[in-house]
């Protein structure tokens, strides 16, 4: 099976955030980044298919110069090869115009299956999968937590929610959206970090693609929420700030 | 021009009845309709709807429009796809609003991009400013807003987010129902769905329980676990987890909280090392007091929480064990 696993790098899960001048994101310059958490469990499901049925593994993201950081190691991790669609300005597109881009990309690999994560910790859309489907004219399955392989297609277990989970059957090719959780994410090796150098890295551009960014949908602008909440805080050194809470919990909630 | 507010049914205990997001939405689409001078429609699909049609013809709405097929009696993307498409043409909407659900997240991008347009999810708040509509979503899993605004002629798309509108502001009225049988062949349709099913039974039922203690990512390892299970123990807690604790394997799925996992409502919620993504919100925002400890002050758990430590775990856990035991005479 020719898989295609769809990723994208974000700034790191605790980074401390800061808004640029522009108001409209945030300031990326002393920022860690790192694979976005439900595309490592896509690219782990798409390896652990291609270890169970044979096949090719090729990881696909937009992203700046940047991103080559997440794609090498997709590759340490076992993908084949990779595809960049390197743009340093994609907040110029909207979620169609980056789902265009990296739709088109996949349409000349033609691949039997497009895996992706369920969703971005950064923008959070939860679309990207859905959308690339829909242009590629392929059925998509969202939220997926098993996939296995029958005679006539797929068949996946999706969640549903409340702890209620779906089987579907697909036929090939589709799209599906992984689910964090999915499967146990694997390391790369020291071995897989020195193969990784020698595969192939195709770069593409916006302009090989022919898809300009004409967006239907603007982020306008970028802030802190307002708390709506009065939450009490507790001062204090952390000996001092239990003692209250537990004289809270003793005399005000009533419940030790 | 008017807005439509698309309904989602679900199947409990093999009755039709509505997922309660839904009136969130409705209510969502009613006040923008007053906000905007707009009619206001809603639409409910499937198959054997009328009651539900009935129900929603004795709300505030211009119009409820019924899609009733036999391929619309199990729900598949293909299938609402095609019918609120079809639907879509015929009316002109310039807004469609849907409840952020799980299979709206499934459907809603697919049939907004089949009209080239973008779907606006996860939307906490709509305000109408000069120049159009202003929709404010999360980012970075709640730690940032952000405003977005749809460009050029409609229909726009938006779905809204678990709690972001009150079901009880639904106004009632009176509207006529218009039953709509779309354009549908079997063979659009190209997956099979099965019947949902559960996991296996829950041995452990959070949802009984007084107190909880909630532990997060904030743990970082699993020898760590051990720490707030004595807490829990020293309190007489059950102990939950945020989802990426069970994803690990530290803590059974079970006593997972939130979206995918249980509704908890203990009298109090002691959540230590959880960020307060609306996933995990949605699970536990009932609780009549929630405390969170968590190194962050910006963190967005501190939006639900009556009472917050900001620290670190590691130092305030330790002592709040001791200052329990005292306060319990252990
Ligand atoms: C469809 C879908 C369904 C989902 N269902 C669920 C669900 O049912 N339940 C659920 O919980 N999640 C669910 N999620 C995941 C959810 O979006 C979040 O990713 C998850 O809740 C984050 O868990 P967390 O807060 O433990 O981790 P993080 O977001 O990583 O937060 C860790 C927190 O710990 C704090 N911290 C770190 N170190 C310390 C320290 N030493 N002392 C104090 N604080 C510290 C940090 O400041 C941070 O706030 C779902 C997601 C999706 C997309």
């Amino acid at each position: 099976m020719k898989i295609l696993v769809a990723i994208k790098q974000v700034p790191s899960r605790d980074s401390q955030l800061r808004l640029d001048t522009s108001g409209r994101w945030i300031d990326e310059a002393d920022l860690a980044s790192e694979i976005n958490e439900p595309d490592a469990y896509a690219l782990e499901e798409a390896l652990q298919i291609k270890e169970k049925h044979g096949g090719e593994v090729v990881a696909l993201c937009a992203g700046p110069a940047r991103a080559s950081q997440t794609i090498r190691e997709a590759l340490a991790k076992g993908a084949d090869r990779a595809i960049h669609i390197e743009n340093d300005d994609l907040g110029r597109y909207d979620l169609l115009g980056v789902a265009r881009l990296l739709a088109k990309a996949a349409a000349g690999e033609t691949p039997d299956l497009i895996l992706t994560g369920l969703q971005s910790d950064d923008l959070g859309y939860g679309q990207t999968g859905v959308v690339m489907a829909e242009l590629l004219g392929l059925p998509a399955a969202t939220i997926i937590m098993q996939v296995e392989k029958t005679d006539a297609g797929i068949r996946v277990k999706r969640e549903l929610e409340d702890g209620w989970f779906q089987h579907m059957d697909i036929p090939l090719p589709a799209v599906l959206t992984i689910q964090s959780g999915i499967n146990k994410l694997r390391y790369a090796t020291l071995m897989g970090i020195k193969k990784a150098k020698t595969k192939e890295v195709k770069r593409l551009t916006s302009v090989d693609l022919g898809i300009d960014a004409v967006p239907n949908v603007s982020l306008d602008r970028v802030y802190l929420p307002q708390r709506a909440k009065q939450t009490t805080f507790i001062p204090g050194s952390a000996r001092e700030q239990a003692a209250k809470l537990a004289e809270i919990l003793k005399f005000e909630v009533r419940v030790l | 021009m008017s807005i439509l507010v698309v309904m989602e049914v679900v199947m409990e205990q093999s009755r039709l009845t509505w997922h309660r997001m839904s009136w969130e939405a409705l209510a969502a689409g009613q006040e923008l309709g007053r906000q905007m001078d707009l009619p206001v429609a809603a639409v409910v699909l499937g198959q054997g709807i009328a009651a539900l049609a009935a129900e929603l013809s004795a709300k505030k709405l211009d119009k409820v429009y019924a899609i009733e097929h036999d391929l619309l009696a199990g729900y598949t993307a293909d299938g609402y796809t095609a019918a609120l498409a079809g639907l879509a043409a015929q009316v002109n909407p310039t807004l469609v609003l849907f409840p952020h659900t799980y299979q709206v997240r499934d459907f809603a991008p697919k049939l907004a991009t089949r009209l080239g347009k973008v779907l606006i999810s996860d939307v906490v708040r709509v305000r109408l400013e000069e120049g159009g509509l202003v929709m404010v979503r999360q980012l970075f899993q709640g730690k940032l807003n952000a405003d977005y605004r749809a460009s050029g002629a409609g229909p726009h798309f938006a779905s809204i987010q678990a709690g972001a509108y009150r079901a009880e502001m639904v106004e009632a009225g009176s509207a006529q129902v218009e039953t709509v049988t779309p354009v549908l062949e079997a063979a659009a349709i190209r997956v099979k769905v099965g019947a949902p099913f559960r996991e296996s039974q829950r041995a452990v039922d959070l949802t009984a329980a007084e107190l909880i203690v909630s532990v997060g990512r904030g743990i970082k390892e699993k020898d760590n676990i051990a720490l707030v299970e004595e807490l829990a123990r020293v309190m007489g807690a059950e102990l939950a987890a945020s989802r990426p604790i069970c994803d690990n394997g530290w803590l059974p799925m079970e006593r997972q909280v939130g979206s995918s996992g249980q509704t908890v409502s203990p009298k109090v919620y002691l959540a230590i090392g959880i960020s307060g993504a609306i996933q995990h919100l949605v699970g536990m925002k009932g609780s009549k007091a929630v405390v969170a400890i968590n190194k962050d002050a910006n963190a967005p758990i501190f939006e639900v929480a009556d009472y917050g430590i900001v620290g670190d775990l590691f130092e305030v856990v330790p002592a709040l064990i001791e200052e329990v035991k005292k306060a319990k005479g252990l």
